[in-house]
């Protein structure tokens, strides 16, 4: 078994084929005459035409099922392959230092290459890859004799390459293909954006060790985890087999969907939100119809290093995921350390029970130097997209009033030093703590939104630690004490006329979706995979069905009838 | 001759697409239009000269167009810095 980066997800299962590189080469010729000048630049310029002319081939046969991305490679193409900057220095090498067309292309391409790869934004180098492409392009059009020819590949091939150019992947016969996997390339090289828009399962960086892969061994491709597993044991292909008919029909799902809007068929619009990490997840949920973040959790910038975040880091942080949402809103969680989640710089009491000590918005408040640094930020990154702000473990109004306080001051001092900043920026509170859920008639009136957290208004309401295994049994959302509470939450939400989103594991769980929408929750934020099968069920099903599902539930007395039942009205 | 500068408002900076997209649109125009970014100034009809310039996020670039129809030219330019960056 052999590692790489997985670049799109998705699991292949087939026979290794190698892919070897042709070298150009130089010739070293120096030209003599101006008639070979002359006719030097005459064989580029032809070469240009013919390669502008293929790759315009391509444009005009291009199959638009498989995404757009593919069709705006080609024509970035096009603009390289007439670039006048390129052209100019192959016609100044050939008239100039009197080398010959062949020579001189490569020396420019290599340049330019050079040049992408120095920079140090992972996507511009990966543009790299382009210039090489077109450079190949214009090589192989240079020495007409080598023709391109499209080789035939046997069903379920995995392709092996020490790198793919973009119209390698663009022009790749995905009825044959199953995968493709790569010593070299990143996250964003363009193989690695065609293969997830095309959805063919793809690893790259695997370094070296993919060497070790031989023509026709049988292998499995993990593009979500980058495991390449050469020769496997028949249990486990039969593991992984199971792990691609899933897939399989997620993307059908994902496909069919994706730019479907989740409305009802009664025509109640239903938000769909992912939660995330990251400015990549941002993106990630993009991809799989999410309309924004309803949770993005900021404990990843205070994780894993020495010292917190000063505000500037905090800032670029928000700001990018703001940018990359595209106008969508995103809920910023403020900080949510403690309990399980502990910072190496950050002196925590040792307690007897940490999930019912000091954390989150305790701690904030306890520690306004730390919290205002992070509500500036927050503001300051509000003026580059729709952010809306949410403090966490909140249990009673007192603490909503000092942490809005807090940031009352934060907006205070932006002002003063002339920031932009979104004034009327949203704020909310999550709500997982039994008293804030039973006081979610007084906390409505505070706040501009709720969003349901169910994972510890399950383990709170229920009194039941979930890291326990002896007792993970009694760890049961639909308890219907913890139903009574969700669906008291959602009525006052409304009656005080709030939003009221959900974030926990609960939003994901396809069996609750009729009784959340019967309940008449409208925003479910989940992890970005899960949208499209959450989606599915909506845009067949109506609003009343759902209520009704939602009253029946309500007369249960049972968790075991309840989800039961839910599995059969669900199918 | 008009100078004008924008902020770059697209996470992604200056992707190889919005690039694409400007390099087109200013081959409608008979004036030269270059980009300056801090000290160094380039042609727009070379994508592999704009993108050379590694343009991020945030940053701030100026566009100078010098010729007839420049005053045409700088309205289409507006438009795409405002609508087409944004909407990436």
């Amino acid at each position: 078994m052999m590692n790489g980066i997985g670049v799109s997800p998705g699991i292949a299962i087939g026979k290794a084929h190698l892919l070897k590189k042709q070298e150009a080469a130089l010739t070293g010729v120096i030209l003599l005459t101006d008639a070979d000048i002359i006719s030097e630049t005459n064989k580029f310029n032809n070469a240009v035409s013919l390669s502008v002319t293929e790759v315009e081939t391509m444009i005009s046969n291009y199959d638009q099922s498989q995404g757009k991305e593919g069709l705006e490679i080609l024509e970035t193409h096009i603009e390289l392959l007439t670039d006048p900057q390129i052209s100019e220095d192959v016609i100044e090498k050939i008239s100039k230092e009197k080398k010959n067309a062949n020579d001189a292309l490569i020396e420019v391409i290599a340049d330019a290459v050079q040049l992408f790869k120095n920079m140090d934004d992972e996507y511009l180098s990966a543009r790299a890859a382009d210039v090489q492409d077109i450079g190949n392009r214009l090589l192989r059009n240079l020495n007409a004799s080598n023709q391109t020819y499209t080789p035939l590949y046997e069903t379920d091939t995995i392709i092996i390459a020490e790198d793919l150019t973009p119209s390698d992947t663009i022009s790749m016969d995905i009825t044959h293909i199953v995968g493709f996997a790569t010593q070299v390339g990143g996250r964003t090289s363009h193989a690695a954006i065609i293969a997830r828009s095309r959805g063919i399962p793809a690893v790259v960086g695997c370094s070296i060790t993919l060497r070790d892969i031989k023509d026709g061994d049988l292998l499995i491709l993990d593009g979500q985890s980058g495991d390449i597993i050469i020769n496997p044991a028949q249990e486990i292909i039969e593991q992984y087999r199971v792990k691609r008919e899933n897939w399989l029909k997620q993307t059908y799902l994902l496909r069919s969907l994706k730019d479907t809007p989740a409305t009802t068929t009664d025509g109640v619009n239903i938000n769909l939100l992912a939660n995330i990490g990251d400015a990549n997840d941002m993106e990630q949920a993009i991809g799989f119809g999410a309309e924004g973040s309803g949770l993005l959790r900021t404990e990843l910038l205070f994780m894993g290093r020495d010292a917190l975040p000063g505000e500037d880091e905090q800032f670029e942080f928000y700001k990018i995921v703001a940018l990359k949402a595209k106008g969508q809103p995103v809920i910023v969680r403020t900080l949510d350390i403690g309990g399980d989640k502990q910072l190496p710089y950050f002196n925590f009491p040792a307690e007897q029970n940490p999930f019912l000590g000091y954390r989150a918005i305790r701690i904030c408040l306890d520690r306004p130097d730390i919290f205002i640094v992070q509500l500036k930020a927050i503001l300051r990154a509000s003026a580059f997209g729709q952010l809306k702000i949410m403090f966490p473990m909140i249990s009673n109004i007192q603490e909503v009033r000092a942490a809005k306080t807090i940031l009352q001051q934060a907006k205070d001092e932006l002002t003063r030093t002339d920031i932009t900043f979104d004034k009327n920026i949203p704020v909310g509170i999550m709500i997982e703590i039994p008293s804030a859920a039973i006081t979610a008639d007084l906390l409505a009136k505070e706040v501009d939104f709720f969003s349901i957290g169910t994972n510890d208004l399950c383990q709170y309401t229920l009194a039941v630690d979930r890291m326990n295994e002896q007792i993970k049994n009694l760890y049961d959302p639909y308890n219907p004490g913890v139903l009574r509470l969700i669906a008291y939450v959602i009525e006052q939400g409304h009656k005080n006329n709030i939003e009221v989103g959900m974030c926990g594991e609960l939003a994901s769980d396809p069996k609750a979706t009729l009784l959340l929408l019967g309940m008449g929750l409208t925003e479910f934020s989940m992890s970005a995979t899960a949208i499209p099968e959450i989606k599915n069920i909506i845009i067949n099903s109506s609003l009343t069905a759902a209520k009704q599902i939602y009253r029946r539930v309500m007369e249960m007395d049972s968790s075991a009838l309840i989800t039961a039942y839910l599995q059969e009205a669900t199918l | 001759m008009i100078t004008k500068d924008y902020i770059i408002t697209a996470a992604e900076g200056m992707h190889a697409r919005p690039a694409t997209n400007l390099v087109k649109l200013t081959k409608n125009y008979s004036s030269q239009i270059s980009l300056k970014k801090g000290d160094r100034t380039v042609k727009l009809s070379s994508l592999l000269n704009i993108l050379s310039l590694g343009i991020k996020g945030g940053e701030t670039i100026s566009i100078i167009i010098d010729g007839e129809d420049e005053t045409s030219a700088i309205i289409a330019i507006d438009a795409f810095f405002e609508e087409e960056l944004k909407h990436l």
